[in-house]
């Protein structure tokens, strides 16, 4: 089951570009695949919302660990290897994405062996991190830079940020350049400032298309949900800094203005518009996504598909460096609680919410708004209803399916009236 | 055979099946409890004639609402019916004896416990417990396995306590073994029962703010009544109890389904 056949995991109308999105995402691969085997081309593994378009600007194929534990998580296959993970001593409680892509290198298997024909996932020749989202990841790749004996090079990026100062961008700007000599001397190329521009410009593009992607969905009824998006974002993470990606979303976008010209709804008869938050729960997309859609409930709108908007990839001219610092900076997960409820009401207000959804994720923390009070914060101030799942992106152990089912049933119920 | 109208709410919970049959008028005019067991469909089925008055038959049921854990299964000899969860049938039993009141329904089972707030007759919101099954029924029907105590004395000896212990562990499986241990080293075991559902209330109050009338619904406080008395000793102020608690959901699902069109 590759992306493309992931899209329909859904009841909702198939989208139809996802025909192209499988033959992109089969492309990727392959290249990766084929660059893995030749000993002139050097694949840097990066983290989502890492400094992929300077390792584009400077010739690297980039590959996305995180995109394999999705995989992990919709296959249904994380918890076979979680365990081999802990085995090695780290915890149940840490990031389900760590534990289960360590334990699927351990037992030598991938998901992208049956969705793409794979053998392996493609070595690294450089790993590169950003603590932007978590410390986790530095942890991850700290684990294959010893066992694969392959340098890592990343940013420690300024953390819980309010207000962006000029400290913030300094710091990134500065790990940014720092990384330079190291992947230059990688890779064997000089770094070109004129590359990077063109990449961070497409990244720019790229996230500005994605964005209004996901603003289809404002229409009432919506032309796309939440679950559709978590796999139509692929290009928005593997594929921005490219052509592609913006050729495809210019393509999406047009499918979606057709269906809200046609009046042609995502979840029939809609009748509530929920807000998700959090993380998905990548094994149980479409059980969620049926349940909801059988109760004409869509989810149009979600901090994590919102998450791969950089608008600030287009702030400045000729200031690739500051632009990226500041975007990847920016990210939702590492700003302030203060900043996220502003973020949130006006997410809220602009998708004409009627309800939220917090997914609680037991391994990532740092992607659960509900620790510090913030769901009954928003609820009392907006009078939007709303629940708490406890889940988590990949590790099902940890889902009480009964539980949540009769939540958001009665969730539904208490919208409605019942 | 009665030419009575009769509409039934069936609550298949994970351990109990609960069925209330009302008329026209929602009068009770049956009910049963029973195992809910491995089958659900065919548990539900002979609860429901299990609660039909005498001389009476299936076919004065003309309407049934399922709801609890077993709550989607299918139609019971073609009588017309829907499932609604149990939370909003909880919030709908409370609208029948204790109309248009700003309260909150606390409903202990085996496994959930849920707090429902209402306002006005309306329901506003709920929560239901987290992550595990701390605090629930459970915890009291191990802690008795354990003991080796039948389940219906351990209210009683919870009530001979003078001087209630403390329970440190969460988790029902490693709290059970300290109330075990404390007992060997000397603690009574009326106090550690008295402290086992003291640790309920807790995990209960841990779940929202309570700051309104509220009612005490479900199994565990119908056969143990003494947890209604910590309720009043911790927030202060006197219980709400309907007549049958443990019928209470079923109850609500049998007035939606006299409502069912």
């Amino acid at each position: 089951m590759n992306t493309g056949d992931l899209c329909n995991l859904t009841k909702s109308p198939p989208i139809k570009s996802t025909q192209e999105l499988r033959k992109i995402s089969t492309a990727y691969f392959k290249d990766l695949e084929a660059s893995s085997n030749d000993p002139n081309q050097k694949i840097a593994w990066c983290s989502s919302v890492g400094p992929a378009e300077l390792l584009i600007a400077l010739g690297f194929k980039v590959y996305y660990p995180e995109n394999h534990t999705a995989m992990l998580g919709t296959s249904r296959l994380a918890n076979k290897y979680i365990p081999a993970a802990i085995a090695q001593g780290y915890a149940p409680e840490i990031c389900s994405y760590l534990t289960s892509d360590i334990g699927a290198f351990l037992h030598g298997e991938t998901p992208f062996t049956k969705a793409y024909g794979l053998k392996e996932v493609p070595k690294p020749d450089v790993l590169v991190f950003n603590t932007n989202q978590c410390r986790d990841i530095q942890d991850w790749f700290s684990w294959y830079s010893k066992r694969l004996n392959v340098p890592i090079v990343g940013i420690n990026s300024p953390s819980f940020v309010n207000e962006m100062k000029e400290n913030h961008i300094h710091s990134v700007v500065t790990q940014l350049k720092d990384m330079i000599p190291v992947l230059e001397k990688i890779i064997d190329q000089s770094f070109e400032k004129k590359k990077l521009e063109q990449t961070v410009n497409l990244s720019y593009q790229c996230s500005e298309i994605w964005q209004e992607v996901l603003e289809t969905a404002k229409t009432i009824p919506s032309p796309i949900t939440f679950w559709d998006s978590c796999f139509q974002m692929l290009p928005a993470v593997v594929l921005r800094g490219s052509q592609i990606a913006v050729d495809y979303y210019k393509m999406l976008k047009q499918e979606l203005i057709e269906r809200i010209e046609k009046t042609e709804a995502a979840v029939p008869n809609e009748k509530f518009r929920i807000y998700w938050e959090g993380m998905p729960i990548w094994g149980k997309i479409r059980s969620l996504s049926e349940q909801l859609y059988d109760s004409q409930t869509s989810v149009v709108a979600s901090t994590y598909c919102s998450s791969w908007v950089f608008s600030d990839l287009g702030s400045f001219t000729n200031e690739p460096f500051t632009n990226m610092a500041e975007a990847y900076t920016k990210l939702f997960i590492n700003r302030s609680e203060s900043s996220k409820e502003d973020y949130l009401i006006q997410k809220f207000k602009s998708f004409n919410i009627d309800g939220v959804i917090y997914h609680n994720a037991r391994t990532c923390p740092n992607n659960s708004n509900t620790n510090y009070g913030m769901p009954k914060r928003l609820e009392n101030q907006l009078n939007i209803p709303s629940i708490v799942i406890d889940a988590d992106l990949n590790d099902l152990n940890v889902y009480s399916e009964e539980q949540t089912k009769t939540k958001i049933d009665a969730f539904v119920e208490q919208l409605a009236g019942v | 055979m009665s030419d009575s109208i009769l509409y039934a709410g069936i609550d298949i919970g994970s351990s109990y099946t609960k069925v209330v049959l009302i008329d026209q008028n929602n009068d009770i005019q049956g009910s049963n409890i029973d195992f809910s067991g491995i089958k659900l469909h065919s548990a539900a089925k002979t609860s429901l004639k299990a609660a039909l008055p005498k001389n009476t038959n299936l076919t004065a049921v003309k309407k049934i609402v399922t709801t609890g854990f077993g709550r989607k299964i299918p139609a019971i000899n073609q009588i017309p019916f829907s499932n609604i969860t149990e939370i909003s049938c909880s919030a709908k039993a409370a609208q029948l004896f204790y109309p248009n009141k700003t309260l909150t329904i606390i409903d202990i089972g085996g496994q959930d416990t849920k707090i429902i707030s209402m306002r006005n007759g309306k329901r506003t919101n709920f929560k239901m417990n987290r992550k595990c099954a701390a605090g629930t029924g459970t915890f009291i029907e191990e802690l008795a396995l354990k003991l080796r105590i039948n389940l219906g004395e351990m209210n009683t000896l919870a009530s001979k306590s003078t001087n209630p212990e403390k329970i440190s562990s969460y988790c029902t499986v490693f709290a059970a073994s300290e109330v075990l241990s404390r007992i060997r080293k000397g603690a009574k075991i009326e106090d550690m029962i008295y402290g086992a559902f003291y640790s309920i209330v807790n995990r209960v109050l841990e779940i929202d703010t309570i700051n309104t009338d509220v009612v005490l619904t479900g199994g565990l406080i119908a056969y143990n009544p003494i947890i209604a008395d910590i309720f009043k000793e911790v927030l202060g102020k006197s219980m709400l109890l309907p007549p049958s608690p443990q019928l209470f959901v079923a109850l609500g699902a049998a007035l939606y389904a006299s409502q069912l069109k």
